[in-house]
């Protein structure tokens, strides 16, 4: 019986994971079948530093995405006269789909390019997919962030230089205490798991602040329960007692941050911006983005300094806080004072008793977990033997550790006060000196940006002009009302109204919003809807039910509001059924794509990481990567970029246009193995063997930076010169972390009308007089004051299974045995309260609507709040799934409960009815934590189903299929 | 024979036996003694699994699955793939509990497969020797084209570890991927379950248990390792490792308000 297995005999190739959007090396055994190579075995790359040989739940099913009978296999036409949504499709060439589209975007974009919306889901190219917007000249782009983590991105470059995950994250090895604020378990996925491990058996403690205990909570030496939305109450009495008792890297803050910096008191103009040395040999004034032209008190000379180099000269002593008279005064007259002392001020009041009654922690046990922290952080503090040299010179003979590290995601992001929440976070993190210090939270490169990044979004009304690129990329960063995307009445220039006064800092986009803007025409109609890999027709948007009708609903003329969708998806998505035009998209074992600096790597702390994928199997049927699918378009609208001086064709394709395509000289892509011969790094000319090189490197290029430029990045003159040489970063300054915000401040002042720049419209004055706050605080979440709250007293919230990443694994057999169906998990307490029984069905009520689920008990809930797993409920028929599957009729969203707008309060100048999206008021993140919601039990006649149902979708042309009733899976030997 | 399965098979009702599932720090390796005339072999390979890391992400649960489905034990049929009620054959399964009431509630993951028992009740009571237990490493087997699917072996397993494949008709298990950890055509780094070279927090130590110097011996005497239900006298290989607790590193530094 122990007879070596044949099966071992296999082709092993090595491409990248992109089961979830973790990417891990992974290595593809393959065997011969009766049609070719097959997957026989997926395990971990042991040679990739991301998962050094592990792999998770999905990446392990990954031969069931690729076999899934869901499988698109070539480009569909919605039948002419057939109803939109009713899934009745013709097969087309590609030609002629190429054809179709190109005459369709060469007219938008020779007549009003803003018309073409591109709205890409979990891509994980939008170095390209930007520029394709961009060189098409439409605004109009964005990609999922918006609802998924804007917040925790925006609250921590905002303040930090860099956020966690991608860019940066726990440095766990080093890291005594490491405290998880909610999370998102693919957000970091594996290598959170293995540093979870190490950590815990290396005797780290692990707190665990959420309203559930599962995934990573579970191991959690101690689990702190918290009501959702409330983090920030409880960061910002952290941060009082922190305050109160002195808990503080007083050096630190000196030196790396803002806080000794002078803002000014005096009303005005300058009114909370920071005081600055008008000498225009120190930089430009107050756009936030230049540290050296600050000012602080001295207190050994009694005297104003300038913040750099001066006031951090040997001697020096800043004063962080005011002095008795509660001021200090400027040669002029102005009246200062140092950031520190209006975070002093601000946090007073946060007591631990005030965030008791809102988080529901007791308040004892807030004041201990301060201790903790500090305790971590400053007593357990130890310094590694590594020397380094900060910006203004000064050499450092060692590198002090900080083993107190952070994690956070979803729960705080997915809030609409989350933005400062982060932020709150990002303060109480520097307050200890944990940032980029060894076991606190470390960058990844290219991070750490400059506070504000120097990427300035579109925002030039006159700029969108047919056949023209824009002057700017679609998304970036802004540093003042001066770089909104508004009109000169200060109205959205983009359909989503990203970057506008509703929601300034809209880093990534506002995806969620695209739908319902373009079918009020608000601000204008678009013409064609091009969807990447995004379920909106389902679990990617709020509300789901109306953007469904949103999507098939028809103007006077018997117009689709939105008149051309474009759907591109390798599944037979709840989206495709609603497509004018559907394009079959690969898998990710065959296709190309690269992690690239220009975008998302797959950075290490210890130096930049990117990667590569590359095909280990040939495309099924018709089906063609979406690159190449935007590169053959670029190509044949003759987008600048992609075109030669001579009007040709510039790029044969994808891998072609990777190698090839230079934003700068010398960077491109991709970072390894560049110049002619493929012996340059980081920076050179085009390797033509770039793929090649790739390939025969595991599919990964990690460069490991000298040890000197391993930590204190933000300050670390090597690193920042080295990081400008390399061009991920454009200039060489140091990153002050900023304890208060003056780029918030800018807002706020135009809010008061106390600037002569732009100011908002009457409406949203209020608004942005009150979120755009320079200190963190908390405040309670939007819905809140929409809605009657004894009516609805339950937060109603979501969690992400380890084993499922959104609706791209409910086609998977492996995946959907482990959750074919989901459940509303309540406390007992809570549910016996309301007479529902355990695994009875129940009505789940929210002020926007309603769904009939099943409810289960549970003691790992905070009784004030009920969760589901997210993404499980399905459209009856969607994803090749036999009508009546579990995941339609047993499965549900939540998302049917949240509302994908909410209405503005009444104030000063608001049209009456006005609503605005629901959504941070700063950053524009979509709110889908918020919801607030009852429970009753379903009455004993009613179906035991789940609530809403959709019609049947039905099987799409050209869909795999194939569907047995017993499928015996065996590689080689015969056909899935 | 241990005792509960001698009376059964004379049909005498058994002792009564603890439902307890789990019965923390009662194992400690093999040393506990039992009625038996099962030999003890000299090498008994087996997974040790760590509860204190366990994030109960499945990564274990599919990388068999897709290992064996294509192996020597395959194909591992699924019934139902893309209908209503979906089953399968899995050789290994995350169950998750929660003990304790809010708010000192524990989450646990539990991931179980066959524990390739010392004395496992499901060999003598298959009527063609379809289950056996191998002298040379311990793993228990089935072998195939014995079994006959009468199921007696899934009844006798208090563990409820046996899988029976809807569509080939026969009982199935983990096989501690067998056809891998002696495969001389795989690279020595990857001669191992398929499920501990996935599990991401490397929550499964596999080894022989009988060598006192093995990873798996040291972490079951260092890390107090126990066995499931041992009042069942089946001496299970695999064993399990306790949560552990990280107290806070400072003690209040005031008595608590009320």
């Amino acid at each position: 019986l122990a007879e070596p297995n044949p099966t071992a005999q296999t082709t092993v190739k090595c491409t990248t994971c992109y089961m979830c959007a973790c990417r891990c090396g992974i290595r593809v055994h393959l065997v011969e079948g009766d049609k070719g190579p097959e997957v026989r075995y997926i395990d971990g790359n042991p040679d990739h530093p991301l998962n050094q040989g592990v792999i998770c739940a999905k990446g392990s099913a990954g031969i069931m995405k690729q076999y899934s009978p869901a499988r698109l296999t070539q480009p569909l036409l919605r039948k002419p006269g057939s109803e939109r949504g009713a899934g009745e499709f013709e097969p087309i060439s590609w030609e002629r789909a190429f054809d179709l589209l190109s005459e369709r975007l060469a007219h938008i974009r020779a007549t009003d390019p803003k018309k073409f919306a591109l709205f890409t889901g979990r891509d994980q190219m939008q170095a390209l997919t930007g520029l394709f917007a961009r060189q098409f000249g439409t605004p109009n782009y964005a990609a999922h962030g918006g609802f998924c983590s804007v917040n925790m991105a925006a609250g921590m470059i905002y303040s930090v230089g860099g956020s966690f995950w991608e860019f940066g994250g726990p440095d766990l090895e080093r890291s005594k205490l490491f405290v998880m604020l909610g999370t998102a378990e693919d957000h970091h996925s594996n290598p959170m798991k293995t540093a979870l491990s190490k950590f815990k058996r290396a005797g780290g403690r692990f707190i665990s602040i959420n309203p559930v205990r599962t995934g990573y909570s579970a191991i959690a030496d101690e689990w702190i329960p918290i009501k959702p939305g409330t983090d920030g109450a409880l960061l910002m009495a952290l941060l009082h007692e922190l305050v109160r008792t002195d808990t503080l890297d007083h050096a630190f803050l000196k030196r790396f941050t803002n806080a000794p910096q002078l803002v000014v008191l005096d009303e005005g103009e300058r009114e909370g911006l920071f005081a600055f040395d008008p000498d225009p040999a120190k930089g430009p004034p107050g756009d936030g983005r230049n540290p050296h032209n600050k000012l602080v008190f001295d207190r050994t000379s009694g005297r104003i300094l300038n913040a750099y180099p001066e006031g951090i000269a040997d001697g020096c002593d800043p004063a962080l806080d005011a002095p008795p008279e509660g001021h200090y005064t400027l040669a002029d007259g102005t009246r200062v004072v140092p950031a520190f002392a209006l975070l002093r001020q601000r946090v007073l009041s946060c007591t631990p008793e005030w965030a008791q009654a809102i988080t529901g922690i007791a308040a004892d046990r807030i004041r201990l977990l301060a201790q903790e922290l500090g305790h971590a952080a400053l007593t357990q503090a130890f310094d590694l033997p590594i020397p380094w040299t900060d910006a203004w010179g000064k050499k450092h003979p060692t590198t002090q550790a900080r083993p107190l590290a952070f994690h956070a995601m979803r729960g705080l992001a997915a809030h609409s006060n989350g933005f400062q929440t982060v932020r709150s976070l990002a303060v109480l993190m520097s307050l200890l000196g944990t940032i980029d210090a060894p076991g606190g939270f470390r960058h990844k490169a290219p991070y750490p940006r400059h506070i504000v990044p120097n990427y300035r979004a579109f925002n030039d009304p006159d700029m969108v002009k047919p056949n023209t690129p824009l002057n700017a990329a679609p998304l970036g960063f802004p540093a003042s009302p001066e770089e909104l995307a508004i009109h000169a009445d200060g109205s959205p220039i983009r359909i989503d109204h990203a970057f506008s006064w509703e929601h300034p800092l809209s880093a990534h986009g506002m995806m969620h919003n695209v739908i319902t803007n373009a079918v009020k025409g608000d601000p204008y109609r678009i013409d064609t809807l091009l969807l990447f890999m995004a379920n909106m027709a389902w679990n990617s948007s709020m509300n789901t039910m109306a953007v469904r009708e949103s999507l098939n609903r028809k103007d006077e003329q018997g117009e689709y509001m939105i008149p051309f969708l474009v759907v591109c998806d390798a599944f037979q998505s709840e989206t495709v059924a609603f497509a004018d035009l559907v394009l079959p998209d690969t898998t990710y074992l065959e296709r190309h794509d690269t992690m690239s600096m220009l975008d998302r790597p797959i950075s290490e702390f210890d130096g930049p990481v990117d990667s590569v994928r590359v095909p280990v199997l040939q495309p099924l049927g018709e089906c063609k990567p979406f690159q190449e699918v935007l590169v053959e378009l670029a190509s044949r609208l003759k987008f600048p970029a992609f075109t030669t001086p001579e009007g040709g064709r510039k790029f044969k394709g994808y891998t072609d246009f990777i190698v090839n395509f230079e934003p700068q000289p010398g960077i491109g892509f991709l970072m390894g193995w560049r110049g002619e011969n493929g012996d340059q790094h980081l920076r050179g000319a085009p390797n033509p063997k770039q793929w090649e090189a790739y390939a025969q490197n595991n599919c990964v290029f990690h460069y490991t930076l000298p040890e000197n430029m391993h930590y204190m990045r933000n300050w670390n003159r090597d690193y920042l010169d080295f990081a400008k040489d390399k061009g991920w970063r454009q200039r060489n300054d140091p990153v002050q972390l900023a304890i208060y915000s003056d780029t918030l401040q800018s807002f706020r002042l135009a809010a008061q009308g106390k600037t002569k720049g732009r100011q908002p419209p009457e409406h949203l004055r209020e608004r942005i007089n009150t979120y755009f706050d320079p200190l963190p605080f908390w405040y309670a979440p939007l819905e809140d004051a929409a809605i009657d709250l004894k009516a609805f007293p339950l937060n109603a919230i979501t969690q992400r299974p380890m084993a499922m990443y959104h609706s791209w694994d409910s086609q998977n057999a492996w995946l959907r045995q482990i959750h074919s169906h989901n459940y509303l998990h309540v406390h007992p307490s809570t549910a016996q309260a309301a007479g529902v029984a355990d695994g009875g069905w129940a009505w789940v009520e929210s002020h926007w609507g309603q769904v009939r689920c099943m409810l289960r008990y549970s003691e790992a809930v905070e009784p004030g709040t009920v969760w589901t797993w997210n993404a499980i409920g399905k459209g009856d028929g969607a994803w090749h799934l036999a009508p009546g599957s579990d995941e339609a009729r047993k499965g549900f969203l939540l998302n049917h409960l949240i509302s994908e707008e909410l209405p503005l309060p009444q104030g000063a100048g608001a049209p009456a009815g006005a609503k605005v999206s629901n959504s941070d008021p700063i950053t524009g993140q979509a709110g889908w934590y918020d919801v607030r919601v009852r429970i009753r039990p379903a009455e004993p006649e009613e179906a035991a189903q789940s609530f809403p149902q959709v019609d049947t979708m039905q099987p799409v042309p050209g869909v795999r299929g194939g569907v047995a009733q017993v499928m015996r899976f065996f590689a080689g030997k015969s056909k899935p | 024979m241990i005792q509960w399965l001698k009376d059964l098979m004379q049909g005498h009702a058994p002792a009564p036996v603890s439902p307890h599932l789990m019965e923390p720090g009662g194992g400690g390796g093999a040393a506990q003694a039992v009625d038996t005339d099962t030999p003890t072999l000299a090498r008994q390979l087996a997974l040790v699994i760590d509860l204190n890391v366990c994030v109960g992400c499945h990564a274990c649960v599919t990388a068999c699955k897709q290992w064996n489905t294509s192996g020597m034990a395959g194909p591992l049929s699924d019934v139902n793939p893309y209908a209503a009620e979906p089953t399968g054959t899995f050789f290994n399964r995350v169950q998750t509990y929660e003990a304790g009431s809010f708010p000192n509630t524990d989450t646990v993951h539990f991931p179980k497969s066959c524990l390739h028992c010392e004395d496992p009740p499901c060999v003598p009571v298959c009527p063609t020797g379809a289950s056996y237990k191998r002298e040379a490493d311990g793993i228990v087997l089935v072998d195939a084209d014995k079994c006959i699917g009468c199921k007696y072996c899934a009844w006798a397993c208090p563990y409820g570890a046996r899988e029976f494949d809807e569509a080939s008709g026969v009982m199935t298990k983990c096989t501690l991927c067998v056809d891998r950890i002696h495969n001389p055509l795989l690279p020595e780094a990857d001669r191992k379950p398929a499920c501990v070279k996935a599990c991401p927090t490397n929550a499964r130590l596999f080894g022989d248990v009988k060598d006192p110097n093995s990873e798996v011996s040291q972490a079951i005497r260092e890390r107090g390792g126990y066995a499931l239900m041992p009042e069942w006298n089946t001496r299970p290989a695999n064993q399990y490792l306790p949560r552990r607790v990280t107290p806070a590193a400072v003690a209040p530094s005031a008595p608590p308000s009320v």
